[in-house]
């Protein structure tokens, strides 16, 4: 074959060889032949699945709004010198031009206090209602109980759905079979009346006995609400990882576990919900809008947090009253809910997408 | 048949799973009374078409499952016996007999590292005794399998399938084992890469002196590595002999089958010769057929065989056949073979 001179064709892209004889070409060492080991840069779970979250915009605008949200409720409380349950005065006195205040104004005696002194008072940003208290302060505290009762029943949820949910799934057989029954039977009780059965009930039992405590505050609404969370609402999440677990044990590396000879207790901790974090955190992401929801709801119907306490829903309802005349005082909060619930599901996207795919 | 001589014995296995069927539970006869012995360094290669119960095999005879009845002898010990109830503790045995699962995919946590799966069995066995110990024993044992020991940092997610098989071989055999069950261990590779896995199961028999329990659906993979090849068909072997033996005087019927279903490399002979093509399906292991499973698709079955199932027969030393008519299915053969 040496020198035979075929014609190339123009357009041929193949590479003329006559131009090279064999001294131009010299073996490639094992370190170059290690080269074409074709094999990416080594990823963990979490470093792929936090690339492909990034580059989901979403997800990543309902980060950045929901990071907005959290810092001004952790901030706000402390520059506005005004307090939730605080009717504003001027030198402990009221005037009537306090209440019902728009956006960034004063009253007539904060105005003429602030001549009189020539010292700034705090504006009062969305204006006061119709008590005189200073709304923005009212909607940021309304905001955090909002959130704080999300996340913390989002997280009961899924302590207790986890634990139920794997130990159905895991032991199958009767156990599995009894213990789906009783969620089947759970799953078909109505929730909203449970939930003003309990507070009637409640507000009866625990009058007060919880005076001074945080429970107080938040008023037996709230804690009747949190009891059937945690008594109902878990339901659905068991479902979820105890069918996650069934199909996850049907993997063969469980059986490969089971073949080394590691322990029930490990298998399950070590290989089985590992494998189930992508599905509990995102329904957790997921879980905190829909407590938020509720909470939202009954505070609208007066099932909500006590006065003076607020929250998004019950802020909402108090300004029914005035829609025609003050609508932004119904606007805001409910904008904000918006806010936040669409954020909340949007994140649980995104972070379905980044981290529930199948690893192959 | 000296019993010391076998390092593996099953005996009248069974393995039944309850199944639902409307509101009552009946029995899938997945295995149904199978017997077979293997000795130390030894291959016995199970064939048969899949759904057939074989993987059940590898994994009761590991207790993997609970069997339904029978005997397993391992290493001169009992491991279970249904008669005289006897089921010792398989902690300790699960250092000397292993397994290589079929799928290289779903048999590797996605979630670990290739350390960390080599490791597990070191973990739980404590088969060292400082963290260097354990990094160089897998490190070692990763290059048995042929693998890059600088991947040991990386997920299983990330190598091919016959690099995931590898690894799950290197895993099976960190505990040192005497013997493994290869559960169709090639068949979801690539042909270029099965013929490789199968080479490197070889050398290391060769090597460590490892039994192998290899199954695969078709002869042609099993027909290279077995010493001794059983061929089962819906739960019950059919026929057990010597690999050479079997390939050049398959008595069953089913073997028969089974050898026209390999391909034959030259065309010429392929052409002459006459491919044995079963019909019908396979029945379902719930509406098992009477006496001999194989009489609905049998092309030489008659009245009896309907009636009781044939027990394995040795019609020469180490050849057992299960079939009530041997003599007449060979003779048309001859007769075949003579026109
Ligand atoms: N855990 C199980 N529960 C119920 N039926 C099973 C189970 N495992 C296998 N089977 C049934 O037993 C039969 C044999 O299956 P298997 O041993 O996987 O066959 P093979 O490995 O030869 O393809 C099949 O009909 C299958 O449906
Ligand atoms: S026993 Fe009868 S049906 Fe079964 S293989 Fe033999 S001839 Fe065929
Ligand atoms: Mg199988």
């Amino acid at each position: 074959m040496e020198n035979k001179e075929v014609k190339k064709s123009f357009l041929s892209a193949q590479v003329d060889l006559s131009k090279f004889n064999a001294g131009n070409f010299e073996k490639a060492t094992d370190d170059e032949k290690r080269q074409q080991d074709v094999m990416g840069e080594s990823t963990t779970f979490l470093k792929d699945g936090l690339r492909r979250l990034r580059k989901n915009p979403l997800a990543m605008g309902s980060i950045v709004v929901l990071v907005a949200i959290i810092l001004v409720i952790l901030v706000a409380p402390h520059i506005v010198p005004y307090s939730y349950d605080e009717v504003i005065t001027v030198n402990g006195q009221r005037d009537k031009t306090m209440t019902n205040l728009s956006f960034m104004c004063y009253s007539d005696k904060e105005l003429a206090y602030m001549e009189e002194t020539g010292e700034d008072l705090f504006p009062h940003i969305f204006g006061t209602d119709g008590l005189g208290r200073d709304y923005f302060i009212r909607v940021i505290y309304g905001t955090r109980v909002s959130l704080a009762v999300g996340i913390v029943a989002a997280i009961m949820v899924v302590l207790i759905g986890i634990v139920y949910g794997s130990v159905a799934g895991y032991f199958g057989g009767k156990v599995d079979l009894i213990m789906m029954r009783i969620v089947d039977i759970i799953y078909s009780l109505p929730d909203m009346l449970i939930i003003i059965l309990m507070s009637v009930v409640l507000k009866e039992v625990l009058q007060g006995k919880l005076v001074g405590t945080v429970l107080d505050r938040l008023g037996t609404n709230m804690i009747s609400m949190f009891i059937v969370f945690g008594l109902l609402y878990w339901v659905s999440m068991a479902r979820l990882i105890r069918g996650q677990i069934l199909t996850i044990k049907n993997n063969e590396y469980v059986l490969a576990a089971k073949c080394i000879g590691t322990s029930n207790r490990k298998i399950l901790t070590s290989h089985i919900l590992p494998n189930c974090l992508s599905v509990i955190i995102i329904t957790t992401a997921l879980q905190i809008p829909s407590a938020i929801f509720t909470e939202s709801y009954l505070s609208f119907l007066g099932l909500g947090v006590s006065i003076p306490l607020s929250s998004l829903g019950s802020l909402a309802n108090d300004a029914r009253a005035g829609m025609q005349s003050y609508p932004a005082r119904l606007v805001i909060p409910a904008v904000i809910i918006c806010l936040i619930v669409l954020a909340l599901n949007l994140l649980g996207d995104g972070l379905r997408d980044a981290f529930d795919t199948k690893l192959d | 048949m000296s019993e010391e001589k076998y390092l593996l014995e099953v005996e009248h296995l069974k393995q039944y799973f309850p199944v639902k069927e409307g509101f009552s539970k009946v029995p899938l006869k997945a295995v149904d009374d199978v017997s077979f012995a293997i000795k130390p360094g030894e291959t016995l290669g199970l064939v048969g078409e899949s759904g057939c119960g074989k993987t059940t095999v590898g994994r009761t005879l590991l207790r993997l499952y609970q069997p339904t009845a029978g005997r397993i002898t391992f290493d001169g010990e009992v491991l279970f016996d249904s008669e005289k109830k006897i089921d010792v503790d398989m902690q300790l045995y699960r250092k000397k007999m292993q397994m290589v699962f079929q799928d290289p995919y779903s048999s590797l946590d996605p979630r670990m590292t290739v350390e960390d799966i080599i490791g597990e069995p070191l973990d739980v066995h404590k088969l060292y005794s400082s963290k260097a110990e354990r990094r160089d024993k897998i490190l070692s044992l990763m290059e048995t399998v042929g693998l890059n020991a600088e991947h040991a940092m990386r997920y299983a997610h990330e190598f091919s399938g016959g690099q995931r098989q590898r690894i799950g071989i290197a895993r099976a055999l960190a505990v040192n084992p005497k013997f493994i069950v290869c559960d169709e261990p090639v068949s979801a590779l690539d042909v270029s890469i099965q013929a490789q896995v199968v080479n490197m199961f070889e050398e290391l028999q060769e090597k460590l002196g490892i039994a192998y329990l290899f199954i695969a659906h078709d002869l042609l993979v099993v027909r290279h590595i077995s010493d001794r090849i059983a061929v089962m068909y819906l739960g019950h072997i059919m026929e057990i002999a010597d690999s050479d033996e079997l390939n050049e005087n398959p008595i069953h019927p089913y073997t028969h089958s089974l050898l026209s279903a390999v391909p034959i490399p030259d065309p010429n002979i392929a052409r002459q010769s006459k491919r044995i093509i079963l019909e019908g399906d396979v029945p379902s292991p719930l509406k098992m057929p009477s006496g001999c499973p194989f009489r609905t698709r049998c092309p030489y079955a008659q009245e009896d065989c309907a009636k009781v199932m044939p027990a394995l027969k040795e019609v020469s030393p180490g050849h057992s056949v299960a079939c009530h008519h041997i003599e007449d299915i060979s003779r048309i053969k001859k007769g075949v073979l003579l026109n």
